[in-house]
This record gives C-alpha cells, structure tokens and sequence, in this order.
C-alpha cells in the first residue's frame, strides 16, 4: 500500500472509529468524504440498502485507489477532504431577478438566442408563474410512457425501477474501473436514466425534456441509457447555454446499455465555465463515458462538442462485443486561454465484423493544451474488424499546442485499422479573404471554424447544431488580432 | 472615385511601391500592365488592405473616404472588391454560405435591409445567370478542388453578388484557358455601370482583347512609368516590357 493511500486509510477509519455521525436533518453533509458521509447521502435519498452497500463498496475501492496523472493536463491536485459531497437543491441561492445576475452572462444568452424564460431557469432565478415548461415535460412524459419509455431522474428511476437499475448499474462502467468513476460510484447526487423498451423507437430527440428538468444535477452525475432489442433512442446531454457552478470538480459517469439490432445517439454540447482569461477557475471536468454494444448489430454513436471547463478529461468509448456491431465517436474540442483538454476515445473490438469510426476535431486558441488520446483495441476474436480515425488539429496563434496519442493494438490480423491525422493553422490568408469581402474578423475565424468541424457538427440534432456553431463562435471569441 | 497620390508601400523592408499616382472615375476601366516584380499584385493588395504591407508615404483616398485608414473589411462594404490571383480555400464553407454572410454584413454597412434564405437565393439566382456558373460548384467547399478557372468564375460570381464600385482584377487571365477567359470576361462586362469602375491588373494584353480598357498604365520598379490607352497595350504586347524598362532606367539615372 502507498503512503498516500494508507494515511487516506488512516484518516477515514479513524474518522469512524470516533463514532463521528452527521446529522440526518442538516441540508448539507460537512466537508470530506468517509463511510458516514455516504450513509448520509444514501439515507437523504432514501436508496435501498443494496445501492448503500454498492457506494460503500465503490468507497472502498476509491480509497486504495490513486489519481490518475497520465494525461497531459496539469492542475493543482484537488484535496478531497475539501468538497462538500451532498448539499439540498433547495439550498440554492436563488435571485429575484434577471437584474441581480452578471451582466456578461446575459451577454451570452442574447448572443446564444436563449429565451427569457430559460434565462431564468439557467441563471436559478426564481420564476412566479410555473414555467409553461412544466407542463410541456408532463405531456412529452405521457407520450413516451405510453411506448413504455422510462425516461426520468436517476434517484426517481432508484425508487420505481429498481430492478432496472440494479441489473445495469455498473455494467458498462464498473466501481473500479478508474478513479473519478470510483469516486462518482461511491458519491454520484443524481442523473438520468432512460429505458428503451424491446422494438421501440424513441419518436423524439430526448432533449427538450432534459433541458428544462435536469439541467442542474450537480457534481457528480449518473446517467444510465438501456436500449433492449431492435430499439432506438436519440440523446441529449447538456444544454449549450453556459452554467456558472461553483463546484470546481465534477466527475460524471454515464453508462449506455446497447442490445442486439438496437442504435442509441449520444450528444453533447458541453459549455461549463472555462476560467478567466488568465486561467484563474474554471470546472475540472473528469468523465467517464462509456457504452457497450451488447448484442449484434447494435451501433453506438458519441458526439461532443465540449468548449467549456478548465480541465476536460474525457474519453467516451464503445466496447463493441456483439458482432457486426458499430460504434462512432464524432467530437469538436475547442480550448482557448488556459483551458486544457484531453479528449478522445476508446474502441474496443471484440465481436466479428465490427466497425468502428472516429472523427476529432481539435481547435486550440490562446495559451491553451489540446490533445487527442485514442485507442483502437481489436481483440482475438474480433475478425474482419475495421476502423478509420481522423484526427485534425487548428491551432489559432503560436502560444496554444495541440497534440495526438493514438494508441492502436491489434491482435487480430484480418483487421483493417486507418488512421489520419493533419495539424493546420487558420492562414492569415483565409482571413484576409473573408474580409476583404465584407465579414469581420470575428465572424471570419467563427466562419472558417465551423466549416472545419461541419463533420462532426453535421452529426448533432438540427436545433443543437446551430447553438453549437454559435457557442464555437463565442469561444473563440477576441482570439485572433 | 479612387485618387491615389505618391503611394510608397512596402513588406519586411524591402520597398515595393515608390509613388504611385493614379486616379479613377466611375465608368472607367484601368489596366495595370508591367513585367513581373513591378509591384502589381502589391498595388492591388495595398488598395484592399491586406496586412502583410506596409504604407510608408503617400495617400488613396475613396469617395471622399481616406481609403487606407479603413479596415478591409470596411474598404469591402464601402464597395472595394479584389479578385484574388490565388483565391483562397476554406474546406467545409460553402460558396452560398460564405457569400450569405458577406453579403449580409455589407448590406447591413450600407444601410439596406438583410436578406433571408429565400430572397438571398433568389438574388444569387439572377447573379449565377449573370456570370454562368452552376450551381452546384457553389454548394461545394469553397475553391477547394475547383479548376484554375472555376475559381475564377467563383471570384466574379462573388463580384456579380457584391456589387462594388470598385473592381480590381488581379491577375484574373492567369491560368485560364482561352474560353474561360471569354467567360470570366463577359461577366466583368456585364457588370459595369456607369457608377462603377474597374483595375484590370495583369501581365498580358490577352485578357485586354476582351476587356477593353480606357487607360493602360505601365508599372515598373513600383510606379507608373508609362500612361496610354488601350493602343499601348497593344504596343507592349508587340514589343514586350523592355524598351520600356530602358526609358525609365534613362530618366531615372
């Protein structure tokens, strides 16, 4: 055992051995994590003793575990002692009005095309009249539960579906898969968790809905797809308008569950605080993505345009076990000032025939650390795998760096695995051309980067996609010049 | 329309442009003729701005306007257009995309009103007719994989589409074959007015065959060294650049 994890030890068993218990009734659990703190969270949420056993056990396992340093991101560590693991909702701060919050955030929703009323709710200002939305999500509710949809919060889908969550929960992404996936297992607040029943298919994009009720799901969230047989659902994660939070670190984990004949979209657009102009803040976003294509013929499909956070260390993957089965990673990484990201994916063949496509747009501004880190794993079995990478990289000035870890293992020689890569600059001489006919520079650069990334932006929902050309372009915002 | 006095331009030191004077009314079509080196393209580029040069003396001024205080952008939308030698590439911006919003910004500049998807297509429509080229070039990325001469009808397309006062055509004829040219040709034809002018800037009297000019100016060590009408391209052509060199070398020293 190390230093490290054996004072970690030290400290929570003694914490316990000091019969130290938290107060049931208090809204917020204290600062740091130990058993009594789970407990604590677990009983808040009422969780049946099987979910408390699972943190407990994830706990556990977090503990002998050490944070990860291998990707090329540096940031101060973060002292785990120092986070308040369970807060109520209610204990937000709310504003009165629209007056009391930062003006420059209100810039951006004008900017972004964001309605009076979602201003509101983003921004956690109290709203008299119920949002009209309310009853917006009830009526999409009833129609989804008629086809047997179950699409809900993770602590509601806890209560009535036990069963599901139980036989799934740790599937995809087991407790001891990585740190911050241990660490989410042991203290995850709440999420999503959506069913798919045997040949249905999901008649909207699970969206809208997602945007209006759980928008704010905190800090450590657990999401949860299943798509049985021959199904089809379509998913939005996040929301595009930029969410000031004051937690600094945030380690979600989503599972997606894909069976045979089934196809499940993922989509991200993900805009967290990035730090100041001087790398000052900013969201450490630690994540773990991961989804299985279970049965044959099952295909999986990952886009993510991520432009916020100060830290982004995220890998969205597909573990392709059924055969002929297909997963695609689609992603736009855009950093500016200080952000750093290292991003990619993993594609693990292991079933015949299985295909798997990944495309990676890099865009690195300011002083900021980009990379691509990717692995194409084609298992033993896994005959006639194929795959095709590309993987491009634009660096906007000379401060930024953008790099690539592609990382390929083979173990099947009937496999056919590409992989592309370019690194650009955006020329002067683009600029010039698009000025000289007219556009600003600011629009020039907006112009000249979506046409870079139209691949993957193609590959989003229409109303997402054109927030998402508008987000790229208020990211890159006073870079050039 | 452009009154250009003792323009001295030059890039990392090294002097291109040593007095140019030059002056443009509405209707007129100039031609800048010179051997290579001149300082042509520099002209033309120091007129629309681009950063790379340096203004070290001397003054352009557009209607009424001081022309090099502008920013290229403002130079484009107060009716300034350039006609790239070497059009640019942007993969993934399609031509209709790129002129949507170039146009749009213009005519916002000139106070008129923002066109919307329809009305946008309908006025590129009349301009494809215009400049003959299809439609489906400009779906496509734009210049990226287009022919030497596709991207020069996409430069007088945007041209059509623009509608500047002030037209400079660099090196336009340069890789075209002789019916690319006649189409590139009559489509600047087409498009001049009363109200607006044009710079033809190129080496060759080809393209003046069927771009007549009204005045041909000779440039050589960066001014203009020989003014005529379009006899004297004819001339140059017959004769080629260096007697011409000899005379200014001869009043030089």
């Amino acid at each position: 055992m190390s230093k490290d994890d054996q004072i970690l030890e030290e400290f929570t068993s003694k914490e316990y051995e000091h019969g130290w218990t938290v107060d049931i009734d208090s809204d917020q659990a204290p600062k740091g994590l130990n058993e009594d703190i789970i407990r604590f969270i677990s009983a808040k949420k009422e969780e049946p003793q099987w979910l408390l056993d699972w943190r407990l056990d994830a706990f556990r396992v977090w503990s002998k575990m050490q944070e990860p340093h291998w990707a090329n991101v540096t940031f101060p560590s973060i002292n785990y002692q120092d986070i308040i693991y369970y807060s109520a909702p209610k204990q937000k701060v709310q504003s009165k009005s629209l007056d009391e919050v930062d003006p420059e955030l209100l810039e951006t929703f004008k900017k972004l095309g964001i309605s009076l009323e979602e201003q509101k709710r983003l921004t956690g200002v109290a709203v008299d009249a119920v949002i009209d939305s309310v009853s917006v999500a009830t009526t999409f509710k009833d129609k989804l539960g008629e086809l047997g949809i179950i699409f809900c919060s993770f602590s509601e889908a806890v209560k009535e579906h036990p069963e599901l969550v139980k036989k799934y929960l740790g599937s995809v992404v087991p407790v001891s898969d990585n740190y911050y996936a241990a660490l989410n297992s042991a203290v995850f607040s709440d999420g999503s968790f959506c069913y798919i029943p045997k040949g249905v298919r999901c008649p909207m994009e699970l969206s809208t809905y997602f945007r209006i009720n759980a928008a704010n799901t905190g800090q450590f969230e657990r999401t949860l797809i299943v798509a049985e047989d021959n199904s089809y659902v379509s998913y939005l994660e996040g929301c595009t308008a930029p969410m000031r939070d004051e937690n600094q670190l945030h380690a979600a984990v989503v599972e997606i569950y894909v069976k045979a004949d089934a196809e499940v979209k993922y989509s991200t657009v993900q805009n967290w605080y990035p730090g100041d102009k001087n790398g000052k803040g900013g969201i450490y976003n630690l994540v773990t993505k991961r989804g299985i294509c279970a049965g044959n013929n099952a295909k999986l499909s990952w886009t993510q345009v991520e432009t916020g956070s100060a830290v982004t260390w995220k890998y969205p993957s597909c573990i392709l076990k059924g055969d002929n089965s297909s997963g695609e990673f689609y992603s736009v990484a855009v950093t500016n000032n200080y952000q750093q990201a290292d991003t990619g994916t993993k594609m693990i063949h292991i079933g015949r025939n299985t295909k798997s496509r990944i495309v990676s747009k890099g865009v690195s501004a300011g002083y900021s650390q980009n990379s691509y880190r990717g692995q194409v794993y084609v298992m033993k079995r896994a005959t006639g795998a194929r795959n095709f990478s590309q993987c491009d990289s634009l660096l906007m000035g000379n401060k930024c760096g953008a790099h690539t870890f592609p990382y390929i293992d083979i173990e099947n020689k009937s496999s056919m695995v590409e992989h592309e890569a370019t690194t650009s600059k955006i020329g002067e001489d683009q600029i010039f051309y698009c000025t000289q006919r007219g556009i600003d520079e600011e629009s020039a650069v907006a112009l000249i980067v979506n046409g870079y990334c139209k691949e993957v932006l193609n590959q989003l929902p229409m109303e997402f996609a054109v927030e998402a050309q508008k987000l790229l372009a208020l990211t890159l915002e006073g870079s050039v010049g | 329309m452009l009154k250009i006095n003792n323009l001295h331009a030059s890039i990392e030191d090294k002097q291109i442009l040593n007095g140019i004077n030059l002056k443009v009314k509405p209707g007129e079509v100039h031609a800048i003729m010179g051997p290579n080196g001149s300082g042509k393209s520099t002209l033309a580029s120091v007129l629309a701005g681009r950063e790379d040069y340096e203004v070290t003396e001397g003054q352009a001024d557009f209607q009424g306007e001081d022309l090099l205080e502008m920013s290229p952008e403002d130079r484009a939308r107060a009716g300034v257009f350039l006609a790239f030698q070497y059009p640019v590439e942007i993969p993934g911006v399609s031509t209709i995309n790129f002129m949507k919003t170039a146009l749009n910004q213009v005519r916002e500049f000139r106070g008129q009103e923002t066109l919307d998807a329809v009305s946008f297509l309908t006025f590129m429509k009349e301009k494809m007719k215009l400049v003959e080229i299809d439609q489906s070039l400009l779906s496509r990325s734009l210049n990226e994989g287009f022919s030497g001469g596709e991207k020069k009808r996409n430069e007088i397309f945007q041209m059509a589409m623009l509608e500047p006062k002030l037209s400079i055509l660099d090196e336009t004829d340069s890789g075209l074959d002789i019916d690319a040219l006649k189409i590139v040709a009559n489509g600047v034809n087409k498009l001049k007015k009363k109200d607006n002018a044009t710079i033809v800037v190129t080496h060759y009297q080809r393209l003046l065959d069927y771009i007549v000019p009204d005045y041909v100016h000779v440039l050589y060590n960066g001014r203009i060294v020989k003014s005529g009408t379009k006899e004297l391209a004819q001339e140059l052509e017959a004769k080629g650049y260096d007697w011409i060199k000899e005379e200014a070398d001869a009043t030089t020293a």
